[in-house]
């Protein structure tokens, strides 16, 4: 690898960690990434002469430090320090930073940095975009172009989420256990939010979106490493992974979607397949289910059947009932229904999804999963009424082609209708 | 004991040269800069193969699927995570036959040119071949 990409590499591993403890330090992110920048600036040009520190997140913590506190006071009196000279002997003192974040709160400061970017006010896609600006250290271009907006406009929304959070006073103390275990919820799920914006694929560009999945995953596999035991944590990085290794089978040449039962299971990846259920089995260990887990379990379910007919729709089924109690919802009620058409026919899977139809009414995969059971017990008329309902509700074209694929197959069936 | 382990082609000693680095940057290495490395260490192995003194070279999967076991008075614990809290870890490893520890060393310095993996050597004491083709892992 070139300095420079070794560097970078370096640089975006590190930076939870600095960002964390810069936030801790200045408790003000515009000051802390500032901060950051700074330190990042320097590395770039110390580095590649000195050679690596031996601990990069500790490095950039004390330059950034420095150079910020340098920049107050450089505001406060005008006169100018010589910046460069409080770094010319790094040696000695990294040791000592190293010893104190070893023993002092990195973790919390990671959990922290996370944690306000999932501030209850903020919407999905906001906490998405912040996490992304600050946590992964994305540019407002890149983010803009993952969401499908402008530049400008992402600026907007950045800089406001920023003055809500300004203004949320997120607590600087060191967390207790029960504060603990809900920022690493609240986080967990903002994570997962930044999966889904890369794996729905509903808009932006498709390979930008893709990066995406493999940043919720990086993020996902550093916070399991600062919580090693937590199985919901294991659970979630589990699912993303499992989900993430279809990824090159879900849609074809053209784009259209490809659904489980049609994709070449060939063009999963094994490696990451084989990482996913060495997760879900160490998680079930734990004898503490929860909604990952069993999504994962039930992932994991589909990753192990080597053809479609070799999936255990019985167990499936059994892990969608869990989670009904766990999270009752109508959508995962329609998800059982899949697994139940499977082991007990059509029939069974509509009469369970009957009572969801008012609840439902406005869901686009509700009337694509009926027009297929009702097509399947040979009711072509009212499976093309719920085909074109489901056309109605397509939010992408992929969405629509999918439907009208089983459209055009009924029109095929009945050439004279 | 300083018994040389005799192999069979090489005469040498066998060596595991293990490899650490901060998972965190490892993780973030792109797909493109994992498989330059990847090619480059292929290259550097390659030379081993062609002389019939390369063993197996292994690549772990991150540890956040680690497991440890660990004894507590009578009581045999299964740990989440790897054994050691650091900065480092060991993210893979090798086993080659060579001459001298001069010769591991050079091998070391050109599979890791141009990354900052630290690499651990360590001569061997037993070595027993196993009976698997390396294709029995699913994470391979």
């Amino acid at each position: 690898m070139t300095d420079r990409a070794w560097i970078e590499a370096a640089l975006t591993g590190a930076r939870p960690q600095a960002m964390g403890a810069l936030l801790r330090y200045f408790r003000d992110l515009d000051r802390a990434e500032e901060a950051f920048q700074e330190a990042c600036l320097r590395a770039l040009k110390h580095w590649p002469l000195k050679g690596p520190p031996r601990d990069p997140a500790a490095w950039l913590i004390f330059v950034g430090r420095n150079a910020a506190l340098d920049s107050v006071r450089r505001d406060s009196r005008n006169t100018e320090l010589p910046p460069e000279d409080r770094i010319s002997d790094l040696e000695d003192t990294e040791a000592d930073i190293v010893e104190r974040l070893d023993n002092g709160h990195y973790r919390d400061d990671i959990l922290r940095l996370m944690f306000v970017c999932c501030h209850p006010d903020l919407p999905a896609t906001q906490q998405v975009a912040l996490a992304l600006r600050i946590v992964s250290g994305l540019t407002v271009p890149e983010i803009a172009s993952a969401f499908l907006v402008g530049e400008k406009a992402m600026e907007q929304r950045i800089t406001r989420a920023k003055r809500r959070i300004a203004e949320a006073n997120v607590p600087f103390a060191a967390p207790d256990a029960d504060e603990r275990a809900e920022r690493l919820g609240a986080v967990a799920a903002m994570l997962y939010l930044v999966f889904n914006e890369g794996y729905s694929a509903s808009s932006g560009d498709s390979v930008v979106r893709a990066s995406l999945c493999d940043e919720a995953i990086r993020l996902m596999r550093l916070l399991l490493r600062l919580f090693p035991a937590e199985p919901e944590i294991m659970g979630l990085l589990a699912l993303m992974i499992l989900q993430h290794a279809r990824s090159a089978a879900r849609t074809d040449a053209e784009g259209n979607a490809v659904l489980l039962e049609d994709q070449d299971r060939g063009l999963w990846n094994r490696r990451l397949i084989g990482e996913g259920l060495e997760l879900v089995d160490k998680a079930l260990r734990h004898r503490r289910s929860g909604p990952y887990q069993i999504q994962a379990a039930i992932a994991a379910l589909h990753a192990r059947a080597a053809r479609p007919e070799d999936t255990d729709w019985q167990e499936i089924d059994l892990l969608y009932q869990m989670l009904e109690r766990l999270q009752p919802s109508p959508v995962i009620t329609l998800n059982r229904s899949v697994a139940v058409a499977k082991t007990r026919g059509a029939e069974a899977a509509l009469d369970m999804i009957a009572p969801l139809s008012e609840r439902l009414a406005g869901y686009f995969y509700y009337h694509g999963v009926r027009g297929a059971f009702l097509r399947e017990i040979g009711r072509d008329e009212d499976a093309r009424e719920a085909f074109d309902r489901a056309i109605a509700l397509a939010r992408t074209p992929a969405e629509a082609a999918h439907i009208r694929m089983h459209l055009d197959k009924l029109a095929a069936k009945n050439p004279l209708s | 004991m300083l018994a040389r382990l005799a192999t069979e082609k090489g005469t040498g000693m066998l060596y595991a040269l293990l490899c650490y680095h901060d998972e965190g940057v490892v993780t973030s290495w792109s797909k493109a800069e994992d498989d330059a490395v990847l090619a480059k260490r292929r290259r550097v192995q390659q030379e081993m193969v062609d002389k019939g003194r390369m063993g197996p070279a292994i690549r772990l999967v991150p540890t956040a699927s680690a497991t440890t076991i660990r004894t507590s008075g009578s009581e045999q614990l299964v740990l989440d995570g790897p054994f050691a809290e650091t900065k480092e870890q060991l993210l893979g490893l090798y086993i080659v036959d060579c001459d001298s520890l001069e010769e591991v060393v050079d091998f070391a310095k050109r599979l890791k040119e141009g990354e900052s993996t630290t690499f651990e050597i360590r001569p061997m004491r037993i070595f027993e071949k196993g009976v698997l083709s390396g294709k029995e892992t699913l994470a391979s």
